[in-house]
């Protein structure tokens, strides 16, 4: 059985432009122990789904408009607020982008640490503590035990992460969803935050939802993938299947525009590009929202909204054209 | 091979922040040649950014010199140097914050043609249309202020207003960074197009190792205000040498799930330390799995280790360029 299942979730926000249906329609399952790739660029959704699952989407503008997020039994978005607070840090963890902007910066590192397993597991202050320095040393905080009464800004970036994965995984959440969770760290420190997130999932058994724009991430971390554009699900599959034959033209063009170091073959030459910008969420086009991008875009993509097509079993795209797209894409290796 | 376009020698930036003192780049040597790509990659911190401003004059030198054209532009006086601009040009990281957010893209390409008295007025329009079609810009936008326009569109600005002199020398820091992936190969295309059709030399400065061996002939690596490596991109990513770039090689995700499964990575303890008070001997000795004792007294230079392939490292050597197989010495 899934331990999260996404039910055609929509959030719409009211701006001066319009209603921005920033989610609409997405749906996926995650099962026990897996971790789910959420990829788009800037606008596609990504962010908002995972907030919406938390329910901590701002309102106004925000509204969840439809949908269900099954989480063991619960529809997480029928729960009254004092409910979804107690799974929120205790059975879902969270880390972000900017680790500074969710610690406090007036309270001590481990002050934030013991607050967590106090409110969620009924911790004395002497468990909490003795906790706490568990936490950080599973994630690699040096002389753990003297450095937990410091402040957010004496430790670096790549440490600052690493507390927000210590808090996050606190009590043991049966899923951590972790946005953009390197984006603002160097390369050598981003790997060692990746390599620390799937030591500790192994450790601890945990579900992970991670969300980038980055494809090497999610190659190295993903099992199945979902990429985002224009607040829609437009091609699910498993992590190999995904890089190997997308059936969609914009993760097609996506895997081809980014350079591959590894390839002598895309170095120098011209790149793949997508052509154009990604569409103003407030004014879709009609029909398909890349068709204005899409090299194979007809008639019909610009009149007709797209089905979800399964080209093999345990993947789908969103596209008019997704069997003959799949079918190309069996030499896009060789 | 041609004389260099630009030449770098013993750069040192130093400045004071809250009375301790930086050491941003310190001894910086390095060839540019005309017509090729160089990336300069690093880690925040390393003072890549720096030393791009630094060889434009808009950083302060502390010593050394950079030589265009014979010139060395660093004892040049402002006015001087100011003749010398047109020829010398920067494509920032965040474009929208390098635009004046009061003027008209037709007002931000006519300011360098003023600053250098470029192209008369029955000229202008014209130019003007030329680079907005050059970058890939319609030119009915020509009156539209930079908020209209998105982040790749400002960014091509940006290019365009770098363009307007008809440079030869163009420093690029972080030019794709604050871009969406899609946008990203655009502008990359765009500046290699642009390089090849007006025959420009580029100094990219990025943190970006794909993007980075995608657009360079040859690599400079930093680290802590040094060179560490340089080399022809392909050696640096398929050969690297120094350990530093070792680690950073092995820390690119590879947009390759197959490749990502078997991977072994050689993943670095700590952070990077500051420049303020950076450690002595080798900079990266503290994070270096193969620093023995020496490596925390002797400087390592730049040294040839291979034809056209430059490492500092004192465990390694013509003879010995692997550090897997130095013999360990006393830990």
């Amino acid at each position: 059985m899934s331990l999260l299942s996404v039910r055609n979730l929509r959030t719409h926000f009211d701006t001066d432009g319009g209603i921005v249906k920033a989610v609409d329609d997405v749906s996926f399952d995650l099962e026990p122990g897996k971790t789910l790739g959420i990829v788009g660029e800037s606008g596609s959704g990504k962010s908002v789904t995972n907030l919406s699952i938390m329910r901590l989407i701002p309102s106004p503008p925000g509204r969840i408009v439809s949908g269900q997020v099954i989480f063991g039994e619960k529809d997480l978005l029928k729960l009254p607020t004092e409910e979804i607070r107690k799974v929120r840090g205790k059975r879902i963890g969270m880390i972000f982008q900017d680790p500074m902007s969710s610690l406090n910066p007036f309270m001590r590192i481990s002050r934030q640490l013991m607050e967590v397993t106090e409110l969620h597991m009924g911790h004395s202050s002497k468990q909490a503590r003795e906790h706490a320095v568990n936490m950080l040393q599973l994630v690699g905080i040096p002389d753990a035990a003297a450095r937990m009464d410091s402040y957010p800004h004496e430790f670096s970036g790549g440490m600052r992460q690493r507390v927000m994965i210590a808090m996050a995984l606190s009590c043991r959440p049966e899923l951590l969803i972790a946005d953009e969770p390197t984006t603002a760290l160097d390369v050598t420190i981003q790997a060692q935050i990746l390599e620390l997130i799937k030591k500790i999932k192994a450790e601890i058994q945990t579900s992970v939802i991670l969300i980038t724009h980055d494809l090497g991430v999610v190659a190295g971390m993903a099992d199945t993938i979902i990429v985002m554009y224009a607040g829609k699900v437009f091609e699910r599959a498993s992590a190999m299947d995904l890089f190997d034959r997308p059936a969609n033209p914009y993760t097609k063009g996506l895997l081809m525009s980014v350079p591959d170091p590894l390839r002598e073959s895309t170095a120098r030459g011209e790149l793949y590009q997508i052509p154009g910008l990604p569409p103003d969420p407030a004014n879709l086009p009609a029909g398909c929202p890349f068709a204005p991008r899409c090299d194979k875009a007809a008639d019909i993509c610009r009149r007709e909204f797209p089905p979800m097509v399964q080209v093999a079993p345990s993947h789908e795209s969103l596209c008019h054209f997704a069997k003959e797209v799949y079918g190309e894409s069996a030499h896009l290796h060789s | 091979m041609a004389n260099p376009l630009i030449s770098i020698r013993d750069l040192k930036v130093h400045f004071k922040r809250r009375r301790q003192l930086v050491q941003a780049v310190d001894g910086v040597s390095l060839d540019i040649h005309p017509g090729e790509t160089v990336g300069l990659v690093g880690e925040s911190g390393c003072g890549k950014t720096t030393l791009g401003r630094a060889i434009l004059r808009l950083s302060e030198i502390t010593s050394g010199s950079v030589f265009y054209r014979g010139q060395d532009l660093a004892h040049l006086s402002h006015s001087e140097m100011q003749k010398h601009r047109r020829h010398l040009q920067m494509i920032f990281q965040d474009p929208y914050a390098s635009l004046d957010p009061r003027m008209t893209v037709a007002q931000i390409l006519s300011e360098p043609l003023d600053t250098f008295s470029l192209y008369k007025s029955g000229e202008r329009d014209g130019r003007i249309r030329e680079l907005m079609e050059t970058v890939g810009l319609s030119t009915r936008f020509v009156r539209r202020y930079p908020h209209e326009f998105s982040g790749g569109q400002q960014q091509r600005i940006g290019i365009a207003r770098a363009l307007a002199a008809n440079p030869d020398f163009i420093v690029a820091d972080e030019p794709i960074s604050a871009l969406d992936v899609s946008i990203q190969a655009q502008i990359m295309n765009l500046m290699e197009r642009l390089r090849r059709e007006r025959n420009l030399t580029y100094l990219f400065v990025s943190h970006d190792l794909r993007a980075i061996r995608h657009v360079s002939d040859r690599v400079a690596v930093m680290y802590l205000g040094k060179l560490v490596e340089v080399a022809d991109a392909k050696a640096v990513y398929d050969n690297p040498l120094m350990p530093y770039t070792k680690a950073l090689m092995s820390a690119v995700p590879v947009p390759n799930p197959r490749v990502e499964a078997t991977r072994r990575r050689l993943v670095l303890e700590g952070d990077v330390p500051s420049p303020i008070n950076p450690p002595n001997g080798c900079r990266f000795h503290t994070r270096c799995p193969w620093a023995v004792a020496e490596c925390r007294q002797t400087v390592p230079e730049l040294r040839e280790i291979q034809p056209h392939h430059w490492a500092a490292c004192i465990r390694i050597s013509p003879e010995q360029p692997y550090i897997e197989q130095a013999s360990s010495g006393s830990q």
